[in-house]
């Protein structure tokens, strides 16, 4: 019990010490990435045609000494643990207060699809696994295969267009990759020897896939939850921007048109933070001893 | 399942050899406005219509179904290229270069795809002329997407490194580049192939819904995305039919990429 609890331990600190690393190595890519940018640190203030070429100079001198790289990142950093992501350029206001509005849609639309995405995923897996007949098997793979052909913004239009609820796109997008992962996993943990074994000495389809089937695929799925959350969030920009759904995709969208680079990053790094933790959760869940070990 | 796969590869052939000669079958050229009948349906001059600036539909599928069906494998090739690079070096050489590579690819695995993508490109300039969009959308995907076949990559150089075949090659005296480039990478061309062919309608529909971001190939040049984004004025599905001409031959063309790689996957 108290191996357990101490490889837990251990598999939680990892875990959370390379979650410090990829943060602090991201940061520092979007820092750079963004003090790099064509266009940063452009002052209106160049623009007053009073001033002379040797003033201008002079302002741009300035924001060089102000803005060295290694400053600007350092500063970054200070203002990231004060919690202040900075000031959207394109929509003047703080990103932090962006966030707080838009995030909750975004959490939202995320969770129903993934709510749909995994039920009708992993329904039409087992589906195909027990009933072993190849009209449920073929039908269910074709609904998938027809679903991955589709651009997810095409699959946006469409519920648009059908005057459908924008959210469940989501789900329709995430839920082939969980279906066809699914199937093959299950596929492959019921034709081992000991559930064939149990089928042969009479056990029922319901228990076999329930005691032997399942268990066996049981880590492997629960991985494939932390990555489900990265293509759903991949998935909500198109999504949100023709659905016209207010969260952080559509944020993310308007921040690339507008060349918002600050805002961009800020988005980008609170989106690969959350799929971090999601697929840490998903590991340490699947296999606790091992996450430990690694 | 052997016809299937002929059906598919047939397909895909047809397709090509049809937008390779655009120049010569297509009815006009894709930039062509033809002003006295904007919006018009398909008729024996347009077979497919005329979009709201009068140009020819069928030939702007034509012209934009080359510059997907061309660039998203040129963009695959690189993915593959560096994904062979940086993956085959990690696992054959081991130790902290593969940590290394291994925790670059896993914070680009956790990083949303769309997410990145947008944030590079808005890093570039977005008023670029129609080329110029084409390059750097096709190469953003390219030198973006190799984190996953990296990974594959790399497990498989391993693997490969502990092989009686390897390990016979080093006892008779061949090492370095030599070992690399005569025994370890020949032995990885079929899983090369596999992540090239994997590669391709992933392009294909990430380059769509960029297009239909604004984010993808500009005007007037042509791309599925880009011709895709007609569907956004579309009002009600028996209105204007032919609209769906570029959606359903995307989707029949990324069905035939995943029926061709079936059998890829098995023969690797």
């Amino acid at each position: 019990m108290q191996t357990r609890l101490s490889s837990l331990v251990r598999g939680v600190s990892k875990h959370a010490a390379r979650l410090l690393i990829v943060l602090g190595l991201g940061g520092f890519l979007g820092a750079t990435l963004v003090r790099l940018a064509p266009g940063y640190g452009v002052d209106e203030e160049e623009l007053d045609s009073r001033l002379n070429q040797e003033s201008i100079q002079a302002l741009r001198q300035s924001h060089a000494r102000e803005d060295s790289l290694p400053g600007f990142y350092v500063r970054y950093l200070i203002q990231l643990m004060k919690g202040d992501l900075g000031d959207s350029q394109t929509l003047h206001q703080p990103v932090r207060q962006l966030l707080a509005e838009r995030f909750p849609e975004t959490l939202k639309s995320v969770g129903i699809g993934l709510a749909l995405a995994w039920t009708a995923g992993l329904t039409l897996a087992m589906a195909a696994v027990m009933a072993r007949a190849r009209a449920v098997d073929l039908a269910a793979c074709l609904l998938a295969s027809v679903l991955l052909c589709i651009p997810a913004a095409v699959m946006a239009l469409l519920f648009v267009i059908a005057q459908a609820p924008g959210r469940l796109v989501l789900g329709l997008i995430v839920f082939p990759k969980i279906f066809h992962y699914s199937r093959n996993l299950l596929l492959r943990s019921a034709s081992l020897p000991h559930v064939l074994t149990a089928r042969a000495k009479g056990l029922g389809g319901f228990r076999v896939f329930l005691w032997h089937v399942l268990p066996v695929a049981a880590p492997q799925l629960l991985a494939l939850a932390g990555v489900s959350a990265s293509l759903a969030f991949a998935a909500a920009i198109p999504v949100e921007v023709l659905c016209d759904l207010p969260g952080i995709g559509q944020l993310a969208w308007q921040a690339a048109l507008g060349r918002d680079l600050v805002l961009l990053v800020n988005l980008t790094m609170i989106v690969t933070l959350i799929t971090l933790l999601a697929n840490s959760a998903a590991d340490l869940a699947a296999n606790p001893r091992r996450a430990g070990e690694a | 399942m052997k016809w299937v796969r002929l059906a598919a590869i047939l397909f895909l052939v047809v397709v090509s050899v049809a937008c390779l000669s655009a120049d010569f079958v297509a009815p006009a050229p894709y930039a062509r406005q033809f002003r006295e009948v904007p919006d018009a349906a398909p008729s024996s001059q347009h077979l497919l219509g005329t979009d709201d600036l009068g140009r020819d539909r069928f030939s702007r599928l034509l012209y934009g179904t080359r510059v997907s069906l061309l660039l998203a494998p040129a963009a695959a090739l690189l993915s593959s290229l560096l994904a062979a690079v940086i993956g085959g070096a990690a696992g054959f050489a081991g130790g902290w270069l593969e940590t290394s590579v291994m925790a670059a690819t896993d914070l680009f695995l956790s990083l949303p795809w769309l997410f990145l993508l947008i944030t590079v490109r808005a890093f570039l300039p977005l008023n670029v002329s129609p080329i110029a969009s084409v390059a750097i959308t096709f190469a953003l995907l390219g030198c973006l997407g190799w984190a996953a076949a990296a990974r594959v990559i790399c497990a498989d150089a391993r693997t490969l490194c502990g092989s009686d075949v390897i390990v016979l090659a080093r006892a008779c005296g061949i090492g370095g580049f030599r070992l690399l480039w005569r025994h370890v990478v020949p032995n990885l061309k079929p899983i090369l192939y596999a992540q090239f062919w994997i590669s391709i309608p992933v392009f294909i529909l990430t380059e769509a819904n960029l297009g239909i971001l604004g984010l993808g190939v500009a005007e007037p040049l042509p791309s599925w995305g880009g011709m895709l984004r007609e569907l956004e004025s579309f009002s009600s599905f028996s209105a204007q039919p032919w609209l769906f001409v570029p959606l359903i031959l995307l989707m029949v063309t990324v069905s035939c990429f995943h029926l061709a790689l079936q059998n890829e996957e098995v023969w690797a």
